[in-house]
């Protein structure tokens, strides 16, 4: 039997070792930064064609991640996709006249959203639109034109 | 045939039978979990021998099944020109699946087996008994305490197999294989999700040790008090509580991913 | 012990038309027993006739399919949980083998039923502890591990836990069982002083005659699930039934017979029998 202080050390080490490996699991394997997601502001956005975006995609601007997909609906009147974007309080002084556009990471990689800011004095708040977007460009579609102007260049 | 069929309706009544009681064995070891809160060292003592003397084989396991992950995801994923995602790769199979699983098949094989011979002996050799005399009741005083500490140590078991594993995945793509350091890291930041992936898993290990965990303490109290019995009970938990992990997954995979 | 000085003839323990099936064997047909205070009870008979279960009923481990189980004024059967604990604090029970709790060292073991019952400090559970040692011869023992103990000084360390609690009975099974002669004395001497000195109620079943015919107060014999005599030693030596005759004196043939039922030796032999000519 051993001295039930000994017992009592390695029981402590072993709860320590387990919290650190959570806490590893969660600060370096996963993105913490999903705790801070909520606190920010809603924007929307309308797209022809939204490709394999999701929810929870990323939303950058110069690369950098400020936000993430909160919602996609489809307005029934335009046929066209609504994206609602969750963008970050920290990044408060977006022009309002940004530019989203659905890109692909790499050739066949996920689908994320790229800002790229206006002029405007004004600022993206809640509830704001932006109003010019470029929709996912769609492989088949990048295909077939291609396809198709070469048989016409011939 | 009839007898046969009378066979097989004795088998069900014996399972169904054998069922509820392991369910009133547990309302009865959880109505004794109150009592050992102020009295917490004794579950501190379990936890020793159910979780540290588990801790070997747990990260030695991790840590190698981490390496074959980053060495067979790497002659698949070289094919594509996507060896980054090694790190996606392995993390996620970590922590959604094998550390929860691998970790509840060694819990079941290491810590439940060591559990039901213990109790079973425990049983063979009158002790229960001796303490049902004395007025003290086992399942309160022997078994909450066993039970409360695997559920504890279970979920820590499968997040060092599963940290353990990713640091195996890094070492081997990055240090062997020539993986780009940084890309490793946030490709798998990137997409590992903190809720969708580390909860769930965190999850499922809770889950699987409260299960396996139930089975080794309800196997050795309910043992057959021969030295036979108590070899037949700890078989049964190895296999029962082995099946249990590998069909509550399916389950519990379903539910959480299977949208 | 305050039951024990009050001169009443109420038994501390009636039992009355016991019946109790262990699946399709009948153990105990409608026995009647009745344990005295202060007094040392021997219940006596063959292997396997139910002794150690008598004494699981006392205790309510076991519940009797009918009949009444009466201790100490209540009906051991119809108690609750709570009620049950509350009457097994004032019983001792002494199991074959002692059952010590094998990662408890003899002190621990001692101290257990006061650490679990009791709210005292570690000083005076000390001193008790070492009482009951010393009543026992094992005071020097107390840092050993079950393990480390011989069968009958395991048996005396549990003899020891089971007068920690101060009962006002307990229960022996088969305390003499597997015992050289000089533990065998030591364990008889000590049954005996330990009832004397402390008043209690003993209750002890057993197969060994001489000794316990040698320290009973009263003996009840049982076989076949039925009481087939009882009294004090001497009325028993003086039975004039074969069967206790043959049980007392361990002859090999009697009412009891040698041979398990069989057909025919002859028969059997020269393979005539029903069974063979199949």
């Amino acid at each position: 039997m051993m001295h039930s202080r000994t017992v009592q050390i390695w029981v402590g080490l072993f709860v320590i070792a387990g919290l650190a490996a959570l806490l590893m699991l969660s600060m370096k394997v996963s993105n913490i930064s999903t705790f801070t997601e909520t606190e920010g502001y809603e924007v929307t956005a309308h797209f022809e064609n939204i490709g394999g975006l999701k929810v929870r995609s990323p939303v950058t601007m110069a690369g950098v991640v400020v936000g993430r997909v909160a919602n996609i609906g489809f307005d029934k009147e335009s046929y066209e996709a609504v994206v609602t974007l969750n963008i970050q309080n920290e990044y408060d002084n977006i022009p309002a006249d940004t530019s989203a556009s659905i890109f692909t990471a790499g050739l066949l990689g996920e689908q994320y959203i790229g800002l790229e800011a206006g002029g405007a004095e004004e600022v993206l708040t809640a509830g704001s639109e932006l109003e010019l977007t470029q929709s996912a460009i769609v492989l088949e579609q990048i295909i077939g034109q291609f396809l198709v102007s070469q048989a016409d260049k011939e | 045939m009839l007898d046969a069929l009378q066979r097989l309706g004795a088998t069900a009544l014996g399972v169904a039978e054998r069922m509820g009681r392991g369910h009133l064995f547990l309302l009865h070891v959880l109505g004794g979990f109150p009592a050992l809160l102020p009295r917490f060292g004794m579950v501190v003592k379990q936890m020793y021998s159910v979780g540290v003397l588990s801790l070997v084989i747990i990260a030695v396991s991790g840590l190698f099944v981490g390496m074959v992950l980053g060495l067979q995801g790497y002659n698949t994923l070289v094919d594509f020109g996507a060896t980054e995602s090694l790190g996606v790769m392995v993390a996620l199979s970590l922590v959604r699946e094998l550390g929860p699983v691998v970790a509840g098949l060694l819990f079941a094989g290491r810590a439940g087996s060591a559990l039901t011979a213990e109790i079973g002996l425990m049983k063979a050799t009158e002790q229960l008994s001796a303490m049902e005399m004395m007025a003290v009741d086992p399942l309160h005083r022997v078994v909450a305490p066993r039970f409360l500490a695997g559920i504890l140590s279970m979920p820590l078991l499968a997040a060092i197999f599963s940290a353990l594993g990713v640091v195996g995945g890094y070492f081997v793509a990055v240090g062997l294989l020539g993986v780009d350091d940084g890309a490793f890291w946030s490709q798998m930041q990137a997409k590992v999700d903190l809720h969708e992936d580390v909860f769930n898993g965190v999850i499922k290990s809770v889950v699987f040790g409260f299960v396996v965990t139930w089975i080794a303490v309800f196997e050795g109290y309910d043992t057959v008090p021969t030295s036979e019995g108590v070899s037949r009970a700890t078989t049964n938990t190895v296999v029962h509580g082995s099946l249990a992990v590998l069909g509550l997954d399916f389950v519990l995979t379903a539910l959480m991913f299977g949208k | 012990m305050s039951q024990t000085d009050k001169p009443t003839a109420e038994p501390l323990v009636r039992i009355r038309d016991l019946v109790y099936s262990r699946g399709e064997r009948r153990i105990f047909d409608g026995i009647d027993i009745d344990i005295q205070r202060g007094k040392l009870t021997a219940i006596m008979g063959p292997s396997g006739t139910g002794k150690t279960t008598l004494l699981r009923l006392i205790g309510g481990q076991l519940r009797p399919d009918s009949g009444t189980v009466w201790v100490d004024g209540e009906s051991v059967p119809q108690l609750n949980y709570r009620q049950l604990y509350e009457l097994r604090k004032r019983m001792g029970m002494l199991f074959q083998n002692g059952a010590l709790l094998t990662d408890l060292n003899v002190f621990d073991n001692v101290a257990f039923p006061l650490r679990e019952h009791t709210r005292l400090n570690e000083a005076l559970i000390r001193d008790l502890v070492l009482m009951k040692l010393q009543a026992v011869g094992l005071r020097g023992a107390r840092d050993l591990m079950p393990s480390e103990l011989s069968g009958g000084m395991a048996r005396r360390v549990a003899l020891a836990r089971a007068i920690a609690l101060d009962p006002m009975m307990i229960m022996y099974d088969e305390p003499f069982t597997g015992q050289d002669p000089i533990s065998m004395g030591v364990l008889v001497t000590l049954l005996r002083t330990l009832t004397d000195a402390l008043g209690l109620t003993s209750v002890m079943v057993s197969h060994d005659v001489q000794e316990s015919l040698s320290i009973a107060d009263y003996v009840y014999v049982i076989s076949e699930g039925r009481v087939v005599e009882d009294g004090t030693p001497d009325t028993l030596r003086a039975s004039t039934s074969p069967w206790v005759q043959q049980f007392l004196q361990g002859l090999s043939d009697g009412p009891v017979p040698f041979h398990f039922p069989a057909a025919d030796y002859a028969e059997d032999l020269l393979g005539k029998t029903v069974e063979s000519s199949r």
